[in-house]
């Protein structure tokens, strides 16, 4: 069985700069992986490489054991990978049923009711317009958007921040419920605490290179790292 | 009573302006491009629907096929052309679509030359109605139902379907609809393709009105232009009503003051953009 996400020393560039100098990670089934670094380390990059936003020159990515790399994002979309994407890309014209509803895949086993059961929010602001909702109902938004295209795996780039306590609470529950249903999970993440609540393992990315790499156990007790790498010394 | 007959003839006019520009909006709002060829497809349409008349196809079939076959050309062009360019700055655009509008107009004199023609009148509809004391030609009245069912179908594609949600959405974020498995370069060609198809059939629709000549292309870009600001770039409604300001105030003048008619839709245009720099409906 292969795993879920693999991706094996991937180079990328916007224009002349290159970003990513060889990153490699796998996702298991059923896993929660954590992609952690500070701001411009390449955490978004390797994200958008995986999903076809930004093409790898070298190195492969492969979901679910089929070779991605290079194909457009419409495909790999397709092929059940799915992205929330830093800014959330909630469509702010549209409403928020409508933008449930073009991320509705034949087949899915998510309906627009049990996106609307899990975010009782969402119903109730069904008719507004995207733009209209606050940072914390644009996230949910967007990861039941992912969910209605019924990913193999989900990639969330930054889900909590700059959102309030309880909201983030929220969302992390959210998180942890996906993964119970069996969509493994990549995440991207500042907020260590998050990310130690939710993660399996955890993969550190500098200067575009994968610096570490260690299970939620190493790494809590791995106060070196931290410093190093993250610059919180929590 | 003079007025009220050019206000109806204006209404007319407006709807076809509006058919014209409505294109253009929706090419601009989605792709951010901007189309200096759209009056060329007008022309296109018009042409190619007095060769179909010439070859004994009824008016219905021959709007209907020239409005198709321009559709399916620029749907050509945009893949294989214009597509390539979208990333870059207007300018480019500009020059790339005059350089196509300009080789469209030479076909067009070399294939049926530099004098103009004109059209009958379907025969179904060469009457007069009378409104009032006024006499009304029965195809004007048509033109009227006939684009007004167009707008009405078109809004309900736009604002109603799923498929027009997408368009919408693509106008936002690119990145965003192909993150969810639509392919965004097909949605493109597909609405270019409709833009310049609806020109195309305003273009046949005018022909038994205006008659035709090479040079129609230029005068339809400066007026769908005209819409498109004076209604905000995308917005469909703004388009309508646009149109339709457009068309009355170029009806009405033509009888106050007809030296003065252009002059006037072009005053109420930089009124529109000092007051409303993003035009009536326009968004950020
Ligand atoms: N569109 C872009 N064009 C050029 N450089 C970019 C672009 N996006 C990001 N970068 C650069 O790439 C590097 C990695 O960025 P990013 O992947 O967004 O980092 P992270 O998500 O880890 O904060 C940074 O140095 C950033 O300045
Ligand atoms: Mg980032």
């Amino acid at each position: 069985m292969s795993a879920s996400l693999e991706i094996e020393e991937i180079h990328s560039y916007y224009g002349k700069s290159h970003i990513l100098q060889g990153v490699s990670l796998t996702v298991e089934a059923g896993e929660v992986v954590t992609l952690l670094g500070r701001n411009g380390a390449g955490k978004t990059t390797t994200l958008r490489s995986i999903s076809g936003l930004v093409s790898p020159t070298e190195g492969t990515v492969r979901l679910a054991g089929i070779d991605i790399t290079g194909a457009q994002p419409h495909v790999i979309a397709r092929r059940g990978l799915g992205l929330v994407l830093e800014n959330r890309g909630i469509f702010g014209l549209l409403s928020v049923e409508e933008n449930l509803k073009i991320a509705v895949r034949k087949g899915s086993p998510w309906t627009l009711n049990d996106v609307y059961l899990r975010f009782p929010r969402l119903k109730e602001r069904r008719r507004n317009g995207g733009a209209t909702l606050s940072g914390g109902e644009q996230q949910m938004l967007a990861i039941a958007r992912a969910l209605l295209n019924d990913p193999k795996l989900l990639m969330l780039d930054e889900p909590v921040e700059g959102l309030a306590p309880i909201i983030v609470e929220e969302i992390v529950e959210q998180i942890s419920e996906i993964r119970a249903s069996g969509i493994p999970i990549l995440l991207v993440e500042q907020n260590l605490a998050v990310c130690n609540e939710l993660a399996d393992r955890h993969y550190i990315i500098e200067l575009g290179r994968v610096v570490y790499h260690g299970t939620r156990e190493e790494f809590s007790s791995n106060n070196d790292i931290k410093d190093r790498y993250l610059s919180v010394g929590a | 009573m003079i007025y009220l007959s050019q206000i109806v003839n204006g209404i007319g006019l407006g709807m076809l302006y509006f058919l014209l520009a409505v294109g253009l909006s929706i090419i601009f709002g989605l792709l951010h491009f901007v189309n200096f060829a759209h009056g060329a497809f007008y022309l296109l349409g018009a042409y190619l629907c007095y060769a179909l008349l010439q070859h004994g196809i009824d008016f219905w079939w021959a709007i209907t096929l020239a409005g198709l076959i321009v559709a399916a050309f620029a749907a050509l062009v945009e893949a294989g052309l214009l597509r390539r360019i979208y990333r870059l700055d207007h300018m480019y655009h500009i020059v790339a679509t005059i350089g196509l509008a300009l080789m469209i107009q030479e076909f067009v004199i070399i294939v049926w030359g530099p004098v103009g023609a004109s059209v009958s009148t379907p025969p179904a509809l060469v009457g007069v109605v009378m409104l009032g004391n006024f006499i009304y030609p029965e195809y004007r009245i048509f033109v009227v139902g006939f684009t007004a069912v167009l707008a009405l179908v078109l809004w309900w594609l736009l604002e109603g379907t799923r498929l027009g949600a997408i368009v919408r959405a693509g106008s936002e974020s690119s990145d965003s609809i192909s993150l969810l498995g639509y392919d965004i370069k097909r949605i493109n060609t597909a609405v270019f393709a409709l833009g310049a198809g609806l020109a195309a059939l305003a273009g046949g629709l005018a022909t038994p009105i205006r008659g035709l000549d090479p040079f129609m292309g230029v005068e339809a870009l400066a007026i769908a232009f005209v819409v498109v600001v004076i209604g905000g770039m995308g917005s469909f409604t703004g388009a309508l009503i646009a149109g339709l300001l457009v068309g009355i105030v170029q009806s009405l003048m033509a009888t106050i003051w007809p030296e003065g008619a252009s002059l006037a839709v072009y005053i109420a245009m930089v009124v529109v953009v000092l007051v409303m720099p993003r035009g009536l409906l326009g968004r950020a």
